[in-house]
């Protein structure tokens, strides 16, 4: 039957909440870094043990975790206490440095900015490699370890993709999205807030922006090549090309990798959000929640209601059994909703509020696992044999 | 070069992030200093690097203050030497988060 762990990062913390295959009986476990912000956690797909956390602080700044046991216990790569201090290298886990002069972005008032690291914001393990694991970052950069998160390179061709001109979004300049192509490890898609989507088909040195077909209003140039405030990509393993995206505002789809978007928001509320998942098992079922508007970042009408869309957008279903529907206000942040890929498949949302919802049947049924965690900054499943 | 047995008491967080107690004992080697005591630190707990002050420019994190014998050095100059008591172990070398809530 299998089973599932379910990684959840907080403002105030790290939990993981476990369960069989039927998901109607959870274990909660944490919190882990009580008192820090997880911004994210993942493991590897290669071993389900290796599990990476994103563990970070506005005092003591960014901290990376490594567990190899999947979770029961966690280090800092490369932070262990040495035996010969003299010859020790130096900690270098949370050392992220921005290749060559770091260069300048573009400010809030219009002035420039020095790109500096601030957080991590999404940690990509590999597919192909378990000590390989990519970090976005704040200010955007991609960076890459291939040593188990010990130390970190960028990959700087991203930011010479006009980064002098990137901007940040109300949260921050961040790479908040990375999707590794199953079927071509050279190909990795990053989402940027707000410069917008980027491919690389080299294994990350060359970069190119993929972003026509997007539309943003206050944009002055309608076609502009970058400045869009994406919020999330998705695809399905079996066919890497069609990408689904949760732009600022507007649902989107590409069938080519990206070379063009097309709007399926369709019957959609309001098309305004922030996560998209891609169903395990059916490529044309989508998932999004919609928020009320980028001035009221909270569900509509009080309702937290999941749309599903089987036809790959545009024709859309509110999935609501379960879910609060009344006096609710809280919202969904981009990287809090994740699928299992157990049979049936699951889907799984972390709120604002704290509560994490689980629905073990695609989104026909849903039940709060938890319901009191700090706000949930990050959602994702493991599914375990 | 003489060696010095310096007391630094930590802020929680990075006592758990170091595995230790409130207050910690380290050897610093030559002139007792900031730099000194933090590169001391570093040596003996790497976890810790990064977390006090940035791995490149060595400039105190923000929201981190440096106390001892009862005034605030966070603004000395990093290599200014620190005051006798703390030198001795007679007091310590405090590493401490600035109030903020939330």
């Amino acid at each position: 039957m299998g089973s599932v762990r379910v990684l959840v990062g907080t403002a105030k913390g790290a939990f993981i909440l476990s369960a069989d295959g039927k998901r109607e009986t959870w274990d909660i476990a944490g919190p882990f870094f009580a008192g820090w912000t997880v911004y994210h956690m993942k493991g590897s797909p290669l071993d389900t043990n290796r599990i990476y956390a994103s563990q970070c602080s506005d005092w003591f700044g960014q901290v990376i975790q490594r567990s190899n046991d999947g979770g029961k216990t966690w280090e800092q790569p490369g932070g262990d206490v040495p035996v010969d201090f003299s010859g020790a290298p130096p900690g270098a886990s949370n050392k992220f440095v921005y290749e060559g002069t770091p260069g300048t972005h573009m400010w809030y008032d219009g002035t420039t900015h020095p790109f500096e690291f601030k957080r991590v914001w999404h940690l990509e393990p590999s597919l192909t490699d378990a000590d390989t694991v990519y970090a976005g970052v704040e200010d955007a950069a991609l960076f890459r370890s291939t040593d188990g998160a010990t130390t970190w390179k960028e990959l700087p061709g991203l930011r010479e993709q006009r980064s002098n001109e990137w901007a940040p979004g109300a949260g921050g300049l961040a790479v908040h999205t990375i999707l590794l192509d199953p079927g071509n490890p050279q190909r990795i898609y990053v989402a940027i807030s707000a410069a917008g989507a980027f491919r690389t088909d080299d294994g990350g040195t060359t970069w190119t922006p993929i972003n026509r077909g997007l539309k943003s209003k206050y944009l002055p140039d309608p076609n502009a090549e970058i400045g869009y405030c994406v919020h999330r990509l998705a695809l399905h393993p079996s066919r890497p090309d069609v990408v689904y995206m949760q732009l600022h505002w507007n649902v989107m789809r590409t069938d080519n990798a990206g070379d063009l978007w097309t709007n399926v928001s369709g019957n959609l509320p309001t098309d305004f959000g922030f996560p998209i998942e891609v169903h395990a098992h059916e490529p044309e079922t989508i998932y999004v929640v919609p928020i009320k508007s980028d001035s009221e970042h909270f569900v509509h009408d009080g309702k937290l209601r999941v749309f599903r869309s089987r036809t790959g957008g545009t024709e859309w279903e509110p999935l609501t059994n379960g879910l609060p529907q009344h006096d609710c206000y809280v919202n969904v942040l981009r990287d809090a909703m994740a699928t299992d890929s157990l049979e049936d498949c699951g889907i799984y949302l972390g709120t604002t509020g704290g509560q994490v919802y689980v629905s073990p049947d695609g989104g026909d049924h849903w039940k709060a696992i938890v319901h009191d965690l700090p706000r949930v900054l990050s959602v994702e499943v493991q599914t375990l044999p | 070069m003489t060696t010095s047995v310096i007391r630094v008491m930590l802020p929680y967080h990075l006592q758990n992030l170091a595995h230790v107690g409130p207050e910690i004992s380290l050897e610093v080697e030559g002139p007792i200093t900031q730099s000194s005591v933090l590169d001391a630190i570093e040596r003996r707990y790497p976890m810790l690097c990064g977390t006090i002050r940035d791995h490149v420019t060595k400039k105190r994190r923000p929201f981190l203050r440096y106390f001892g014998c009862e005034k605030d050095m966070s603004h000395d100059p990093p290599d200014t030497p620190l005051p006798a008591a703390i030198s001795s172990g007679t007091e310590p070398f405090i590493i401490w988060g600035a109030m903020a809530g939330g």
